[in-house]
């Protein structure tokens, strides 16, 4: 396998590496806060990615700014549109993504017409030199991401598939066999954002799929309390992914490095013990 | 049996949510299951027969004609109930979702005609019927939603961007994501994931099959050229289906070139054929910055006011089947007024594209154009713009 950046782990051996160690660390689950890439601006979504890092990230899900994103609700939706009229642009935010990736795997979060209007392989190298270990595409799924799962794995980046509460059987097995760095699970049927509690059915949503596949399996979509992220790691989560609340407070707070820094280390204290 | 298409070329495919994956595969399931029933067939046909009124009467327009120097006949899918095309498609998707156990059903509108439609289809199946419309456009299109409100839906305001068309798809789609188990989404173009591209285009090519045996049947010949308006393109592609193998008919797709193609201002991505790429879970022509943002489109027309088009439009231009051209808003305007006084019939906005072009274009012996819908939507907007100039 060839490596863009000599001496570079392989993006899939860093991620496999965060979740290890995590739990070697005997912790319920690893950490994963989103930045939207370029909210409020670029200089301070690099300084909230940093606050991550410093308060207990174990990887960052770094988000890219799109004009029409479809998974996503309000909070990250108006975040992105804000990030946009503040002039980021991809390679903008995967500058963002360099600093940040010398301290914590960064899994980039893209939709697919920014891969597409690049082309793959660009943008794939692109990826791989800016030091990301991941990436996520939440409008690609399996039947349409052959080339993608082509490129990244060529690079040794983990194309990291989504499976929701409404994936059957069947495919759940096909994006388990094909999960790369981790699998994300959707904790419930809808877009991001808060939610009052945790969907009833998560548990049994993570045990269906960790049943299909070998890597270690991350919920998000809908966490926004330090409870919730204890409550879907005793679901059996390896992985909590935290967006929406962070994406809030750094659209909201006088000084958003200091106030996800705060909000993030509620979330890493309540991952902290073991699983009783 | 033949498969419903998920791509046509390169373009289609479906760039979606995971958790629209499953729905996509139950819609496409019951389609290929109801195509070709014969008991779905006869009800739709029964209600297209009596509820909506087709076939729609194929019209010489007989001083337009003298104008052009040539036979014009319109296709009047503007004398349907509703006064639009898209009361096909709505009807036949809301029979489908009725077919598949799903009670609640959303749609999008830009000029509120397929609102409008969807609404209807939905008082009359019994249906609770969710309406995403930019508040542009419902400042745009009172009379429509007035209409929408009077047939018991609910119409959701969409604040998202420049409060048009796009932000009302997307926010369709969201709503979707979220209630996919019991809702069944009534696009109303021939856009979107896989199968509605194939979906939509099998419900609007009564059109065209209507079209082809009327002029064939008052003429003996078929048409030099066949004009449509093109917004994503559901008149359009339902016209030209029919005719596809014919190949001594010309195919002509009219686009949204509101303010010129130049200025940026405009609804056409297929003219301007700029890089592809996806929007709304398909993949073709797109209107877009370099970096990948999808652009908000400018048109008069709110219909036609959308920076996306169907994927199948998209390859039927690779291919060189169909032509795609724009017209501003300035030469659509002009169009809507002299059609207006020629013939005593008001067109869309959105058709008056379609006219626009074959009134500037003068050639052939015999024009078949596609007048999707009536203009009284239109008035105030119009006249508005009629006045100002």
């Amino acid at each position: 396998m060839e490596r863009a950046v000599t001496g570079a782990i392989p993006g899939v051996e860093r991620i496999a590496e965060a979740f290890s160690s995590a739990r070697a660390d005997g912790r319920r689950a690893a950490l994963m806060p989103y930045l939207m890439g370029g909210f409020p601006d670029l200089a301070t979504s690099a300084e909230i990615g940093l606050a991550y890092a410093r308060a207990g990230a174990d990887l960052v899900e770094l988000g890219v700014p799109f004009s029409d994103p479809l998974a996503d609700g309000p909070v990250i939706h108006a975040a992105g549109s804000a990030a946009l009229r503040a002039g980021a642009t991809l390679p903008g935010v995967l500058e963002v993504g360099r600093a940040l990736a010398e301290r914590v795997p960064v899994v980039v979060m893209c939709y697919a017409n920014l891969i597409v209007t690049r082309g793959l392989e660009r943008f794939a190298d692109a990826l791989v030199d800016s030091g990301a270990s991941g990436l996520i595409v939440p409008d690609l799924p399996v039947e349409e991401s052959e080339q993608a799962l082509a490129a990244c794995d060529e690079r040794g980046l983990a194309l990291v598939p989504l499976a929701a509460p409404t994936t059957p059987e069947q495919r759940l097995a096909r994006i388990g066999a094909q999960a790369r760095g981790f699998l994300y699970a959707v904790s419930l049927t809808g877009t991001t954002g808060e939610r009052g509690r945790l969907d009833q059915g998560l548990a049994t949503v993570l045990a269906r799929v960790a049943r299909h596949t070998a890597v270690p399996v991350a919920v998000g979509f809908g966490i926004g309390t330090p409870e919730q992220a204890a409550a879907a790691a005793a679901a059996g989560a390896d992985g909590v992914i935290v967006g929406s609340r962070l994406v809030r407070a750094a659209g909201e707070a006088a000084d958003p490095a200091a106030a996800v820094s705060e909000l993030l280390r509620g979330f890493a204290s309540a991952l902290a013990g073991p699983l009783s | 049996m033949t498969a419903v298409e998920h791509r046509f070329g390169p373009y289609g495919g479906q760039y979606v949510p995971e958790t629209l994956m499953p729905g996509l595969a139950e819609l496409e399931a019951a389609w290929l299951a109801v195509r070709d029933d014969r008991g779905f067939k006869d009800e739709l046909d029964a209600l297209l027969r009596d509820y909506v009124g087709r076939p729609s009467p194929l019209y010489l327009a007989a001083r337009l004609s003298k104008d052009l120097g040539h036979p014009v006949y319109l296709k009047r899918e503007d004398l349907n109930h509703t006064g639009a095309h898209k009361i096909n498609n709505a009807l036949g998707q809301a029979l489908l979702a009725k077919r598949i156990g799903k009670r609640r059903i959303i749609a999008e509108t830009g000029a509120g005609q397929h609102g409008v439609a969807a609404a209807t289809a939905c008082a009359l199946l019994d249906l609770e019927c969710v309406v995403y419309m930019g508040t542009e456009d419902m400042r745009r299109q009172k009379p429509n939603v007035e209409r929408m409100g009077l047939l018991g839906a609910h119409v959701e305001p969409v604040e998202a961007g420049v409060r048009t068309l796009k932000e009302a798809v997307s926010a369709a789609i969201r709503d979707w994501v979220t209630n996919v188990e019991s809702t069944h989404y009534i696009i109303g173009s021939c856009v979107g994931p896989a199968p509605y591209p194939a979906l939509v285009r099998d419900l609007q090519r009564v059109i065209g099959d209507e079209a082809r045996a009327q002029i064939l049947e008052r003429t003996g010949r078929l048409p030099d050229r066949l004009i449509a308006c093109v917004g994503g393109g559901s008149n359009a592609i339902g016209m030209f289906v029919p005719f596809l193998d014919d190949h001594d008919v010309q195919l002509i797709g009219v686009e949204a070139g509101g303010e010129g193609l130049d200025s940026g201002r405009h609804g056409a991505p297929l003219t301007a054929a700029g890089l592809p790429g996806v929007l709304h879970g398909a993949f073709s022509a797109v209107i877009q910055d370099e970096d990948g943002q999808i652009l908000e489109a400018h048109s008069i027309s709110a219909g036609l006011d959308y920076p996306g088009s169907g994927p199948e439009h998209a390859w039927l231009r690779d291919l060189g089947r169909a032509r795609y051209v724009a017209v501003s808003d300035r030469e659509a305007l002009d169009a809507f007024a002299r059609v207006a006084r020629l013939e005593g019939i008001i067109p869309a906005l959105e058709s008056a594209h379609a006219l626009a072009w074959a009134l500037s274009n003068p050639a052939g012996e015999l024009d078949l154009i596609c007048l999707s819908g009536r203009g009284d939507k239109d008035l105030a907007e119009a006249l508005a713009e009629l006045e100002r100039s």
